[in-house]
């Protein structure tokens, strides 16, 4: 749970220096994923990371994503894993599948 | 997730309370869920609330189905906290250990020469007998206390105030004799063998730890089985959503 509130207080500390920033949440895990629920990664919009959503396996999909979501306020929800892996150009390794919620801060 | 949603998870971070982030994934909206009140669009909605505080005791965060609605349940809890009697040699071990597995570590010992910050670098030391010190810090379930000193005048005192409330775990150093006499000093204290049950002594799994880096492993063991037991325990029988 540290972890998570490392990430809260970076994502504070951005956001405060004017950043656009968003943070994406592990929502759901399916079979043996690297991050349990809960897991989050703060993005700013200059690309910046902080925390972690995977083993390193979809971080750069999920940080693409985030800047979007930075530009557009939109949430989102996306699906990582072997089924989607034509969708979305990258698997994860392990087999494993995850949810992950993508929204802006602010 | 709103700035002011983010400061108040860093406040409740800060006053070691427990807190429930419920966003509704399709538009973002937030709700903060405590054990006493709730916060936001969503907090009227009792259903919610519920599950969100039973997310809470066991730890795990989850998404709830709400009439079609997918909510997440993130749960915010204060990490453990590991309070270690006596700022002695195997302390010096344990408390750098217990910090790595997250633990919230605080060494409290009332001799001057021990209780050093030179002695614990990074780790909070308080100067202090232990029962004082327990009051001012006020023991939870979320509490792991262990003693160190094998002197009855120092870990007596804080045994019998951790007896007296409901941290997870007590563990107390000595061997078996020492702990059969520690068991008749508190007897006259008024701590019953049900009570004194509680106390997990010789601390430790018994892993044929020899060295302070073994045994701060075999306690730690101890210490993540006890609580991991005790949230399956409290994830038990799942909560039907009315």
């Amino acid at each position: 749970m540290s972890d998570a509130l490392d990430v809260l207080d970076q994502v504070g500390k951005w956001k405060s220096s004017g950043k656009g920033v968003a943070i994406a949440t592990v929502i759901t895990t399916w079979g043996s994923s690297p991050r349990p629920v809960g897991s989050q990664l703060g993005v700013d919009d200059s690309g910046a990371m902080v925390g972690s959503v995977s083993g390193g396996c979809i971080e750069g999909a999920v940080v693409k994503e985030a800047l979007d979501a930075i530009k557009d306020g939109k949430p989102r929800l996306l699906d990582f894993g072997v089924t989607d892996e034509q969708a979305w150009d990258v698997g994860l390794a392990c087999g494993g599948k995850v949810q992950v919620f993508v929204e802006k801060v602010g | 997730m709103k700035t002011e949603t983010i400061a108040a998870l860093q406040q409740a971070r800060t006053k070691r309370t427990a807190v429930t982030l419920a966003t509704r994934l399709s538009d973002a909206t937030e709700t903060l869920v405590y054990l006493d009140k709730a916060e936001g669009a969503m907090a009227g909605d009792a259903t919610l609330v519920s599950v969100a505080r039973r997310a809470m005791a066991i730890g795990r965060s989850e998404t709830l189905d709400l009439g079609g609605e997918k909510i997440f349940l993130n749960v915010y809890v204060p990490p453990p906290r590991m309070i270690i009697v006596g700022a002695v040699h195997i302390a010096q071990t344990l408390a750098p250990m217990a910090a790595m597995l997250d633990f919230d570590v605080t060494v409290v010992d009332p001799r001057g020469a021990w209780a050093t910050s030179a002695r614990f670098p990074g780790v909070k030391v308080i100067q202090d007998w232990a029962d004082e010190a327990f009051q001012a810090m006020g023991l939870d379930v979320s509490t792991a206390v262990v003693t160190l000193t094998h002197d009855p005048k120092l870990d007596d005192p804080a045994l019998e105030a951790a007896l007296k409330s409901d941290v997870f775990y007590i563990g107390a150093l000595g061997s078996r004799k020492t702990h059969a006499k520690r068991k008749e000093r508190l007897a006259e204290a008024g701590i019953t063998d049900e009570m004194f049950a509680r106390v997990h002594g010789p601390v430790g799994l018994n892993i044929g730890a020899k060295s302070p880096a073994e045994i701060a492993v075999s306690i730690l063991g101890q210490i993540v089985e006890v609580r991991a037991r005790r949230l399956e325990i409290l994830a038990g029988p799942k909560v039907v959503a009315a």
